[in-house]
């Protein structure tokens, strides 16, 4: 009994490790921290490899136009404002459709199709973005310029700037829009699909037995009940539109240094100036204002994505498996 | 006596107005799906031959009549593509592996909180911050563009796939299983590698297969990366081709020899993805359910 109360610290460890238990923990701990620190490390690095133009500029450069890395005169007013409406375009587009495609998933589709058709949708995540960008550029983009943007430009363009031309191209933010628009459907197809199957029958049974239809069912008892969480879904598919780097860098024509009035003319997004201008940057202040963009389009998508986990985990009440965001 | 009520004509007909749109807009959503991998397929398959798979980059050879001939293969890409994603694989396989046995074998505490969430954060992040954190870490370090430097960039982006679907898989192992081997008085930590491991196998290989296909197609962390090269090479400390990046380059250039060793490209990559999501989907068929 004694001798227990006496064990050196190296026999108190040889005795707490003796299975080897404590040992498998701290290796199996580390590796969880290693993921932890991954994220800080995208930070930090972002953080200090942006210090020359942060000290430079400030904040002020966000809200400037104007790009020109041999002058050294950079604004990334335009990146902003490409990202912005580009992603908004997509919201616009894809939110609807995909709550209606959620909806019809988890509530209206037949039992044999459903996982079928969910399947097919979700291939639209797995295809790769420079493959969408491909296509965009070799079929979207001269269909799109033909049918739609020319005859808009000549017709409602000559008194709505929003849609003037020259359509010269057709490559713009209206199409980096719609391509967007494509690639968040399914993001926010899946999770209408999940947080509404979430929703207790109880709550669709009640409605139906007071006499509701079944459209009436999914807008009184289903929709309210799952709000947050289709809420939560556009948001994640918002921030995947705002981080899109390749599709959006091939369609949206790179035009750097000034704001098109026209939502045909061309522009850039956040993510799409760093990856078209870093690996050819040509002076360290260069380099700096481009990582200094990422962190602020990294901080950007946190914000959103937080948020709409937050709202999605409310909603479902524990986090959603398997949702490929 | 049932009497309607007397909107109900109206009722009706927004029912089926706004079901009718549901299933519109699922059609909807399937065109683009569908016109995107036509195309892919008609325009790709032409590219398809032996040159394709055996040759480098040829430079473009302006023949008679301005007809632009022979424009090689892609097996550079081919080449740099599994060296860049299979180191990839090495590096994120053990920390994903090991931080969802923690996730999934040790009872719930605030690290695992932080640990999702983190895992979150990193497969929302856009790819190209995670392309800018390599770079800055790497090539701005060595004053070189590596294949390196993308292995990393992938290994960050494929952690959190590997993590999410370990866990998932793990905590699907029946807990008798683990009462069964703890009473025949094996440690802890030899029933999870040689019992938890082994039941949830065919799972994890299905993460990682989804993970590596995530990684192959994946583009603009390559560009700050491995930047490209026009020869085989087999050097991880320098610039490497990648099967994506040849399909950006070759998209827009003059020269349609190129443009279609793009759509060839596209098809490759079009084809892993695409099977290996059918593969995981059959391999997974039971569990969803």
């Amino acid at each position: 009994m004694a001798q227990a109360e006496h064990l050196s610290p190296w026999q108190t460890l040889q005795r707490r490790t003796k299975h080897g238990d404590s040992l498998f923990w701290l290796v199996t701990l580390f590796f969880a921290l290693l993921v932890i620190a991954l994220v800080f490390a995208v930070g930090y690095v972002t953080w200090a490899g942006s210090s020359e133009a942060r000290a430079r500029f400030g904040i002020s450069f966000l809200f400037q136009t104007g790009w020109d890395p041999n002058a050294q005169n950079f604004g990334a007013l335009p990146a902003i404002y490409g990202t912005v409406v580009s992603s908004g375009i997509a919201l616009l587009l894809a939110g609807p459709l995909g709550v209606l495609i959620g909806i019809f998933l988890a509530e209206l589709c037949p039992m044999r199709l459903r996982s079928s058709l969910s399947f097919l949708i979700e291939l639209l995540a797995a295809i790769p973005s420079v493959i969408y960008g491909m296509w965009g550029i070799f079929v979207f983009v001269p269909f799109f310029r033909s049918a739609v943007a020319s005859p808009i430009a000549k017709s409602i363009g000559k008194s709505v700037p929003l849609f003037s031309g020259p359509v010269a191209t057709g490559r713009g933010v209206l199409v980096a829009g719609i391509i967007l628009a494509i690639m968040m459907l399914p993001t926010i197809a899946a999770i209408t699909r999940d947080v509404i199957a979430v929703v207790p029958n109880h709550q669709r049974e009640a409605i139906l037995a007071l006499g509701a239809t079944r459209w009436e069912m999914i807008r009184k008892a289903v929709l309210p009940y799952a709000q947050a969480g289709i809420i939560g879904g556009l948001m994640l598919g918002l921030g995947r539109a705002l981080g899109e780097t390749m599709a959006a860098l091939m369609v949206i024509g790179s035009i750097k240094d000034k704001i098109s009035s026209s939502l045909f003319g061309g522009g850039i997004t956040a993510a799409s100036l760093v990856a078209s201008e870093l690996p050819n940057a040509n002076n360290s202040l260069h380099e700096a204002t481009l990582i200094l963009i990422a962190l602020v389009l990294f901080g950007i998508t946190l914000v959103v994505n937080a948020l709409a986990r937050l709202l999605v985990w409310r909603t479902s009440r524990g986090p959603v498996g398997n949702i490929r965001a | 006596m049932i009497t309607q009520a007397p909107n109900y004509s109206r009722r009706k007909w927004a029912d089926r107005f706004m079901r009718g749109l549901t299933v519109g807009a699922t059609t909807l959503a399937l065109i683009p799906l569908f016109l995107i991998l036509g195309y892919v397929v008609l325009r790709g398959a032409s590219a398809l031959n032996l040159a394709f798979f055996t040759q480098a980059y040829e430079p473009p050879v302006v023949g008679a009549g301005g007809a632009i001939g022979n424009a090689g293969g892609v097996l550079h890409g081919i080449v740099g593509s599994l060296l860049i994603v299979g180191l990839a694989l090495l590096m994120a396989l053990p920390i994903g592996i090991l931080a969802a046995i923690f996730l999934a074998e040790y009872p719930a505490n605030s690290v695992a909180t932080a640990v999702r969430f983190c895992t979150d954060v990193l497969s929302a992040a856009p790819s190209i911050i995670v392309g800018v954190v390599a770079y800055v870490l790497i090539v701005q370090r060595t004053h070189q563009f590596s294949a390196l430097a993308g292995s990393v960039a992938l290994t960050v982006l494929i952690i959190p796939v590997i993590v999410r679907t370990t866990e998932e898989m793990l905590k699907l192992v029946p807990s008798t299983m683990r009462e069964a081997a703890i009473a025949l008085g094996a440690p802890k930590w030899w029933v999870t590698l040689t019992v938890v491991i082994p039941t949830a196998l065919s799972g994890i290989i299905t993460g990682v297969l989804l993970a590596f296909a995530r990684a192959t197609g994946e583009t603009a962390p390559l560009l700050l990366t491995v930047l490209g090269n026009n020869n085989v090479s087999f050097k991880l400390l320098e610039p490497m081709a990648a099967l994506p990046l040849l399909t950006y380059k070759y998209t827009d250039t003059p020269f349609p020899a190129q443009n279609t060793l793009a759509w060839g490209s596209a098809l490759v990559l079009t084809i892993l993805v695409l099977s290996v999501n059918i593969l995981v989907r059959w391999a997974t068929r039971n569990r969803m359910k």
